[in-house]
Formats: structure tokens, sequence, C-alpha cells
């Protein structure tokens, strides 16, 4: 059996690939063949680097030397003189752009700066079910310091000189929270995890309790021991079963160290942590509104001020936080506030998690340092389009926040950025969209689940958000006159300076930036009654492309309300009249005979 | 369980696992037990993780493999779960994604056993903090 010494790993994601990568494997293979090398080294295909600009991408291990831009000609130079000399080919280095130095391996590589992991510091790294590995990871360490070694001043110091601000959208500082918290005097005090990731299509927080529990149940403590609480409560939603699951454990196996309870470590501090269930509304995000729902009255967001720092959960002082945000504490302290500030931007410091999703080849988790660009995010680390599409525009913030376009590719991303360019951070929710999405269909989606998770208590909200779902319907149904136009951006003003809590106010963002940044798409629609993404299904018709098509059958058979007709072996027409729009024609067809006008 | 009841007794207890630790996974001789995490957050559950995670178990029992299976978060790559992240002795941690049957398979008999990759692994593209300095 063969036991390799060298393994070459060829990029074989989809940027590579179309610069023949493909290719070059087949090269390199063929070399190492040539050179009876087959039992020594391996050649194998990867997926995506995430250094696509750069590729094709060749990495040799054990040296960990990273070869970019290899055509398929370099393969015999890479075998003879790194395989068999056992010398690296120098002009296929990377380049440092900086220094202008050549890296010969790739943990010198700046590139793999672009991805840091703080607050995932532990995910996919440690069993969240033992808190052991949690404790050989520095565990508790931060909680032990903070208890025995500093002050509560000097800790609430340290995480307001870090930076950090809150990680569930408002970016609020952090540390200036617990202070306002900490000078109200009370018999009890309360800190609050918020778990009640709301956003479609976001799953930082939850990705965090599932994977490193114990890391937010150490900054509770941090923050209860700042403020002079007691008691910890963390607000989840019942739909994540498999983060309360793991919660409960870690809960457990820090009581039973005594990581949690009365006298932690000696230090006299007592502090305990329970769970609250949430069912699952938007709303309940807002922190008025999830203390009323834990308080089991209705979760409805009630007027600011007073804050919860003065009035909160049973009206006493309370601290609420995001779960990102608490999992940054314990490195801020063992690392030190000026470390965290090094990172991010002159007013974000830090990182930020990202849940990637959409039209996006690597559909994920990320962690980046504040500051980098969407470019960087979406090209390199998400791997690009999928499909070799073309990038149209992407919504951050979910449904309280707006989408981004070409034109701000190279924004570097910040709280304070992404607020000037009509969008915002939210909770770090990403969705890529390409050509083929209908702004007007994106904005109308975004509205729907508004409408859905408003909680009813103003009108603005109630009433507004309904009415402005029913003006993008119309839109979409082609009824519309410009003044309908001019009549959604008004009543999405309005909406925003009138709404109770943050829901309101921010869920017509969607709108007003797809306004903003799509407006030859919302004329195509109201104008030229046309959809140009060929979304909208009341402006859209299915047809036969007569010579495309040679008679399978594939459409007709698959057609669900049968409203396509041919003999064999004929041109198959579609019934209009009938036809629902579906798309499940254009889907079986293999012969580019459906069209989409 | 013990109750740790001083910094001291904390930072000594973390000592010795993290001794544990680098004994079962840096260590270069025979003794050193390969280490075989798999992703299982829930888009890994999700996507068949579980029974990756208990096939791996039970036929590495079968063949004698020597290796320590246990659970992980999420690795990030929901793209490409589930993910099976093995760490063979003294080497560095290769991360398997899309793992089916065949696959988890493959990852015994070729690379646990044989050292020899399969096409499709994730190379790593991120950055993570180095927690003992400040």
């Amino acid at each position: 059996m063969a036991k390799y010494k060298m393994h070459m790993l060829v990029c074989g994601g989809t940027g590579c690939h179309a610069s023949d990568s493909d290719m070059l494997f087949e090269n390199l293979k063929k070399e190492v063949q040539d050179n009876n090398l087959e039992n020594d080294v391996q050649v194998i295909a990867t997926g995506c680097f995430g250094f696509c600009e750069k590729g094709p991408i060749v990495k040799v291990i054990p040296d960990n030397t990273f070869y970019v831009q290899v055509t398929p000609n370099d393969a015999k130079e890479i075998v003879a003189e790194h395989a068999i000399k056992g010398r690296a080919v120098k002009r296929l280095l990377y380049t440092d752009p900086v220094k202008k130095e050549q890296i010969p391996d790739s943990k010198h590589m700046g590139f793999y700066k672009k991805q840091l992991r703080i607050a995932l510091r532990n995910c996919g790294m440690i069993d969240p079910e033992n808190i052991n590995e949690y404790l050989a990871a520095d565990g508790y360490e931060a909680m032990g310091k903070v208890l025995l070694e500093m002050t509560p001043e000097e800790t609430i110091k340290e995480v307001m000189d870090s930076g950090l601000r809150g990680r569930g959208g408002g970016g609020f500082p952090t540390g200036l929270k617990w202070q306002i918290a900490s000078k109200n005097h009370a018999d009890q005090k309360y800190v609050v995890c918020n778990a009640d990731e709301g956003d479609p299509g976001a799953f930082m927080d939850r990705s965090i309790l599932e994977g490193d529990p114990h890391s937010v149940l150490e900054a509770m403590v941090i923050n209860g021991y700042c403020i002079a609480a007691t008691k910890g409560l963390i607000y989840i939603r019942a739909e994540y079963p498999l983060a309360i699951h793991r919660l409960k454990i870690a809960i457990d196996q820090a009581r039973e160290y005594g990581l949690l309870g009365k006298d932690i470590l000696g230090s006299g501090f007592d502090f305990d942590v329970e769970i609250r269930y949430g069912a699952g509304a938007f709303v309940c995000g807002e922190e008025t509104a999830l203390i009323h729902s834990m308080e089991g009255e209705r979760g409805e967001p009630t007027f600011k001020p007073p804050f919860p720092a003065q009035s909160g959960y049973q009206g006493k002082p309370t601290n609420v936080n995001n779960v990102e945000t608490y999992a940054n504490i314990p490195v801020i302290i063992t690392k030190g506030a000026k470390w965290f500030a090094s990172i991010g931007t002159e007013k974000s410091k830090g990182t930020k998690v990202f849940a990637l999703a959409g039209k996006i080849n690597n559909v994920g988790l990320i962690e980046v340092p504040m500051g980098i660009t969407l470019r960087e995010v979406i090209f390199e680390i998400g791997g690009g389009i999928q499909g070799g599409k073309k990038f149209k525009a992407v919504q951050t913030g979910g449904p309280s926040g707006g989408c981004l376009t070409e034109k701000h590719l190279d924004t570097p991303i910040d709280f304070d950025n992404l607020l000037a360019v009509g969008s915002m951070m939210g909770s770090g929710g990403m969705i890529v969209m390409d050509e083929d999405d209908c702004m007007v269909a994106v904005a109308k989606f975004y509205l729907e689940f508004t409408v859905e998770e408003s909680c009813g208590k103003c009108s603005p909200c109630r009433i507004g958000n309904k009415r402005l779902h029913e003006q993008l319907d119309i839109i979409s149904k082609g009824n519309a006159t410009e003044k309908d136009l001019d009549n959604l951006k008004n009543l999405s003003n309005v909406i925003k300076d009138t709404s109770l809590c943050g829901l309101g106010q921010t869920s017509p963002n969607p709108v007003l930036s797809t306004m903003e940044n799509f407006w030859d798409e919302y004329l195509a629609h109201v104008n030229e009654k046309r959809c140009p993404s060929g979304v909208c299904k009341d402006l859209i018709r299915y047809e036969v492309i007569a010579e495309n098509c040679v008679g399978c059958t594939a459409c007709a058979r698959n057609c669900p309300v049968n409203c396509i007709a041919g003999e064999r072996k004929q041109v198959h027409i579609i019934d209009q009249s009938l036809c629902i729009k579906c798309g499940a024609c254009l889907e079986k067809c293999k012969f580019n005979a459906i069209a989409v006008i | 369980m013990t109750k740790i009841k001083s910094l001291a007794d904390l930072k000594k207890m973390k000592q010795e696992l993290q001794s544990q630790v680098s004994l079962r996974e840096k260590s270069d001789t025979p003794e050193g037990r390969v280490m075989v995490r798999v992703g299982m957050g829930t888009s890994g559950i999700a996507s068949g993780a579980k029974q990756i995670m208990e096939f791996l178990i039970d036929e590495m029992d079968k063949r004698n493999v020597d290796a320590i299976v246990s659970q992980t978060g999420d690795m990030g790559y929901s793209y490409a779960e589930p993910t099976v992240e093995v760490t063979l002795p003294g080497q560095e941690p290769i991360v398997f994604g899309d793992v089916d049957q065949k696959k988890a398979d493959d990852i015994i008999e070729k690379y646990i056993k044989n050292g020899e990759l399969l096409d499709g692994i994730i190379p790593a593209n991120y950055e993570t903090i180095d927690k003992n300095k400040s």
C-alpha cells in the first residue's frame, strides 16, 4: 500500500476551476506518474481556499508551500523541482502586496487574517458538552481573574476601553451599558442574555450556543459581578432545541464545578443562570419586549425611557446583551482591551460574525475583522456567486436593513459605514442576491415578514406595514402608477418616524433602499408592466421557443396543471390562460426551449 | 465532580487538562491517538452528522482503529455539511466536507489507515486567536 510522503492540494473551487485548475490537476497527476512518484506523491482536488483572486492555488504539504496563479504548464516544473529536488518553485510563491516579499508557506500569509475567530474561537474546536474541553481552552480563566483580581470598576473600564459594541444590531457601546446599569442601585439586579435570534437567514447566536455555551455563561458571571447582579437569565427561542439542550448541560456542569452558584472560586460572589423560553417572535429581540415576555406578559415593547438599566425585569435594573457580545468578553479580559481595540476600524472594534446565505458558493458562518470590504467577504471568503452569475445586491441587517449594491462593494464594513449607505450591521445575516432576483419581490418578502411579526401595539407599524405590503403587491402585479411609488416612499418615511420600537422604525428600510438603488426596476414594473428579472408572476409568461423544441414531452408530463399540449416530436404549446407560472417546464426542459418573457 | 474552589485550583486543573490533550494530539509516537471531530451543530445534524458519527464509532471499533471520536459545534462550512475533522498524531487537522457513509468509509480506510488524502477536503481559511499571549 502506498504511504504518501507529499500531498499536492489543487484548489477545485469554482473560481480556480474557471482558470483551468482541472487541467492543472490532470497535468500534475501525469507528471507524478511519469516520474514514477505515484506511491510517494498524492495529487488531490480540494474545496475552495477562499483566495480566488490569486487562483489557481496549489498547496504542498507537509511543508505548507503555497503556490498562486499556477497554470497547467507549471505542473512539470513543480514536480521536477519540488517533488524531486525538494526546492520550492520561487516564481510561483505568493508575494506580500505590502512588504513585497515572497512568502514561502501559508501560515505567514496575510490572507489568512481575512477571517479572525474571536467569538467563534472554540466553535468547531471543542466538545460543547464537555466542560473539561472548555477549561483546557482557557475557559473560566477570565472569570477567575475578574472575580479575584479586579474590581467591578476596573472590569467595566476594560470593556469600555476595548470599544466593544453590541453585536445584536444596535451597536451600543457595551461598557457604557454596563456602567449605567452598575450605577442604578437596587436590592436585586439582573443580567439577561438575548438569544432570540430572529432575522431570516441568521444563525450566528445559535452556532455560538451550540458550539461554545460556556463562553456565554462565563461572560454573564463577569457582567453580573460588574453591575452587582446575582441572577442571570438567558432568553432563547424554543425553536433552538439543540442550543437549549447544550446550554442546560453547560449550566449543570458549571454548577457541579462550582463555577456557577454560591461563592464562586472563593470570591464571595454568588451568581446563577436560568433559561427562559421564547415562542419565536421577532419583536421579542427588542429588549423591552423581551423583558415583558420573560415576565409572562405579552411580548410587546414599551416606550424608553425608562431603559432596562433603570427598570427592567420585575422592575429591577437589568442589563441585556446579545450572545455574540458576550462571547467576546472573556477574550477581552484575558488578552486585554488594548489588544481588542487594535482590531477593526476607528469606531467599530473587533470582529463580526456573519451568516452568509443566498446565491453564494460558500454558504456558512464567517468571522471577520471590522473594516473588511464586502468584496472580500463575498468574492474571496464566500467564493463568489453561484453558477458564475452576476452579483446584484446583498441584504445586511435582515428585514431591518437595506441592500447594498456593486457600488458599495469596496466600502469597509462597520457600524457607521453601513448606516451611512442606508443599511445597517444588524445581527449579521448577509443574504446575497444575483441577477435573477427581483428587488421588488425582495422588498415584498421582507415586508411579508414584518407584517407577520409586528406585535400590533402601535398603529404605524400594524397598519402602515400592511399598507406598504399591499402597495408592493400592486406594483408586482403591474397595476401601479408612478404616483403609487411616491406614496410608497412617503408612507415608508412616516412609519420610520412614528413607530414605537425598532421593528417599525426599521421595517421600511428594505423598501427605501431597494427604491434608492434599483429605481429603474420599480419603474419597469410600473410603466412597462415588466419584471426585468423574470420573477413577478403576473408580469411574465412562459413560452415555447419553436426552433429549439424537439417534442420530448418532458414539459407536458411535468406540468402540474396540464396546460402544455403537443404531440411527440412536435412543437409544444403552453395554454397561457391555464398556466400558473410555476416554472416546472423551464426546469425540466433540456433543450433550452422554454423562455421567460 | 469536585468543586473548583480557587483560581489556583482552576489553573492547575487547566494545566492537567491541557497536558492530557497535548499528549493525545501532538505526540507522534504509536501511543498518539487519532482524533476525529464531527461537526454537530443543527445544520450538521440536519444533514446527517449523527449517522456519520455513529458509523465512524462502530466501524473504527470493528476495524480495530484506535481513535477518539467526539462531537463539536458548527465549523462554519454550512455548504459542505456534514463536516468531519481528523487529526492524525503529530499532524495538522484536516477537514473533510460533504461526508456521507461512503466518504466516511474512505476516511477510515484511506486517510486514517494510510495517510492518503481524499478529494474535496476543505482548506482552513481563518486565523484564530493565540489565547495565551496578549
